[in-house]
């Protein structure tokens, strides 16, 4: 994993040297709010409904035990004792005072973290595949390009200023587990004969104009990696518009130009400026690659591993839906739901964080992934100790066997937390859970992926769930919408509305009729959510959802 | 064509603690809604926002927020307010933690 340069040392130290200058002054009277804003947001911190807001940036989702255990302290120490992971792979604590926020940044920046462009319209935290280096199915580990980009993109004076803020996500493997078409760019290694490059894809995103990313360039050498990025963000940079906020995205950009139009510009920047990149960023990006070599994996047999899924149907359960397929035999991945029924989703306690480190370094190399859908992922595990790790976490109640089914809800802060929400998202989805449990209906359903957002900006990523959920204001009464279809996966698809939308009481209803109807259509209990609405379209769900009664309106 | 004036309260962020304040009828700050002005002329109200954005040494994000009379002072009408006067759905926390009441 990557280690701090001198110079990432000195730059973090020194930003946080400023910032704690910035709030003294701040509460000193020498700087207004209007003056303070910019500051505090260049270094993650909102205001929110009930108290400011912090958000650090997990580079690439990928975390060390020490800094997951630094992460528990500040949660303990200065907040409430727990941490929301977000979908871009963030943490963030929902109560620090702005008198202690200084010290917080230090204890970041003690083990290698910080907040910086976690807001603001700049290129945010690198998002990539939480299964990065570890996949079985991937062209290559992204997490050094990651970093290159990262080192790249932090504090790039041309960038610092953007018509809007600037997300890009990244993948090694085609099962896209890092939902690249919803980024303002997606990259996806991949190979041309033996040659290593990306497919390039720009104009992404999801909020109040969602669209999938189309590809600016299938094949780009690796090399020319940070000369055509920096062709794209600078050609966005000027064509994109300031005049209204809501048209600033860069898939406004490229829809209202046209991607041909885009495309011209940006190969002709890149022309311009390739001569420039003299191959230093190629020696800087061998040098992360050497600190991204894999562990030295342990050679242990799996006869342990094999003996307990036989004989021991807890594991067996827990193994079938929370591991995937490791790029070595006798591993495997582990995905820690911290999603438990009722439970709100990407909350996890100090005492739960400090585990997890804990397992970490005994049984993980020390490693850590934050996932995109608010899991927390051990990447290298023997198969061997995998018995042993169930046991701990079902010790700590973090052995929920739900990865990838019903309650494995995606789902913004909402109304509970966020001051741009316009309704609540965290109640639902812990109702959601709860209710299916009761029913008994979470494993007969299968895999689904169900998406809340709290409104239109789509944190929860609500139009890339097979079902979505987005809640809305109306006329002072939270409104839910639900919308069916999405996919965030390589078959990426923005969900269509069902219709009209659902009153607080009335979403849990709706949703169990959905699914009762799914229930009924499908061809057979392999045939998941998704397939049986690709195969029927919406009619039998709506059907469910609104009755005869609409039809005839 | 005039539209009625719904009462407003002001309603802000304490700078230093973050957690939601009201502005009471003497210009302090108070941590409950019933305790805030109940403002019923508009003309007053903007006044009393400039009033509270005056003070950016100790408040942070002031607006008017509507309100009604209650029985034990003024009362939220948006979700969003009745919110903030209480703290997230999901935990004890903010102004209904046992601490703060």
């Amino acid at each position: 994993m990557y280690n701090y340069s001198d110079f990432d040392e000195a730059f973090v130290r020194t930003r946080a040297a400023q910032f704690r200058a910035q709030v003294e002054r701040r509460l000193d009277g020498s700087l207004t709010e209007d003056e303070f804003r910019p500051l505090r947001l260049m270094n993650g911190v909102y205001l929110q409904l009930h108290a400011y807001m912090l958000r650090v940036a997990i580079p690439y989702g990928t975390l060390r035990a020490d800094q997951m255990r630094q992460l528990a302290h500040i949660a303990e120490t200065y907040d409430k004792g727990y941490g929301h992971f977000t979908t871009r792979q963030n943490i963030q604590f929902n109560w620090p005072k702005l008198t202690d926020l200084p010290d917080i940044i230090d204890a970041l920046a003690d083990v290698q973290m910080h907040a910086i462009q976690t807001s603001g319209n700049t290129i945010r935290n690198v998002t990539t595949d939480a299964f990065a280096g570890a996949a079985a199915d991937e062209v290559a580990d992204p997490r050094p390009v990651a970093e290159l980009i990262r080192q790249w993109s932090t504090d790039h004076a041309e960038f610092q200023f953007l018509p809007r803020k600037f997300k890009i996500a990244i993948t090694g493997s085609a099962e896209d587990r890092a939902v690249i078409r919803a980024h303002d760019v997606g990259l996806e290694l991949v190979k041309r004969g033996d040659e290593i490059g990306f497919k390039v894809l720009v104009g992404g995103g999801l909020g109040r104009t969602p669209m999938l990313a189309p590809v600016i360039r299938e094949f780009l050498p690796k090399a020319d990696l940070l000369p055509y990025l920096e062709a794209i963000v600078s050609t966005y940079n000027l064509m994109g518009r300031r005049d209204n906020k809501y048209k600033a995205r860069i898939k406004i950009t490229v829809f209202e130009n046209g991607l041909d139009t885009f495309r011209a510009a940006v190969e002709e920047e890149f022309a311009r400026i390739r001569p420039e990149f003299s191959g230093v960023d190629q020696e800087v990006l061998a040098g992360i690659e050497a600190q991204f070599a894999p562990p030295a994996f342990k050679n242990t047999p799996v006869e342990f591993y094999e003996k307990s899924l036989a004989v021991d149907p807890l594991f067996k359960a827990w193994a079938t839906q929370n591991l995937a397929a490791h790029k070595v035999e006798n591993h495997a991945i582990v995905t820690v739901s911290i999603k438990e029924h009722g439970a709100t989703p990407g909350d996890a306690s100090a005492d739960q964080m400090r585990l997890l480190a804990d397992l970490a370094d005994r049984y993980g190399y020390g490693e850590l992934r934050i996932s995109h859908e608010q899991n927390v992922v051990l990447p290298h595990v023997a198969k061997a100790d995998l018995p042993a790790i169930h046991a701990e976490l079902l010790r700590a109640g973090l052995a929920t066997a739900n990865v990838g089914l019903l309650s494995d809800i995606i789902a913004c802060p909402g109304m509970d937390y966020c001051a741009l929400a316009t309704a609540r998202s965290i109640p639902v989805a812990q109702e959601i859970a709860t209710h299916f449990k009761a029913l008994g209906l979470e494993e007969e359903i299968g895999g689904i992926k169900i998406k809340i957002s709290g409104c239109i900006n789509a944190c929860g990523h609500h139009h890339v769930g097979h079902i979505g959920i987005l809640g809305l204001d109306r006329a002072g009464v939270e409104n839910y919408q639900i919308t069916l279809g999405g996919d965030a996966g390589p078959l990426a698809a923005i969900g269509e509305r069902a219709g009209p939308g659902f009153a607080y009481d009335e979403v849990v209803p709706a949703i169990e009729r959905i699914l009762r109807a799914y229930l009924a259509i499908r061809a057979g209990r392999e045939e998941t959510f998704i397939e049986t609405f690709r195969r029927l379209g919406p009619a039998p769900f709506k059907e469910a959802l609104y009755g005869e009664a609409r039809d005839a309106a | 064509m005039s539209r009625k004036f719904t009462p407003k309260v002001v309603t802000a962020n304490d700078l230093r603690e973050g957690c939601v304040i009201y502005m009471t009828e003497t210009g302090s700050w108070s941590m409950y809604h019933h305790e805030a002005e109940l403002i019923e002329d508009e003309a007053i109200a903007e006044l009393r926002l400039l009033k509270a954005l005056g003070q950016g040494d100790r408040i942070v994000g002031a607006y008017l927020a509507d309100a009604k009379a209650g029985p034990k002072g003024p009362e939220p009408i948006h979700f969003r307010e009745v919110f903030r006067t209480r703290g997230p759905s999901n935990y004890a926390h903010g102004k209904q933690e046992a601490a703060n009441v």
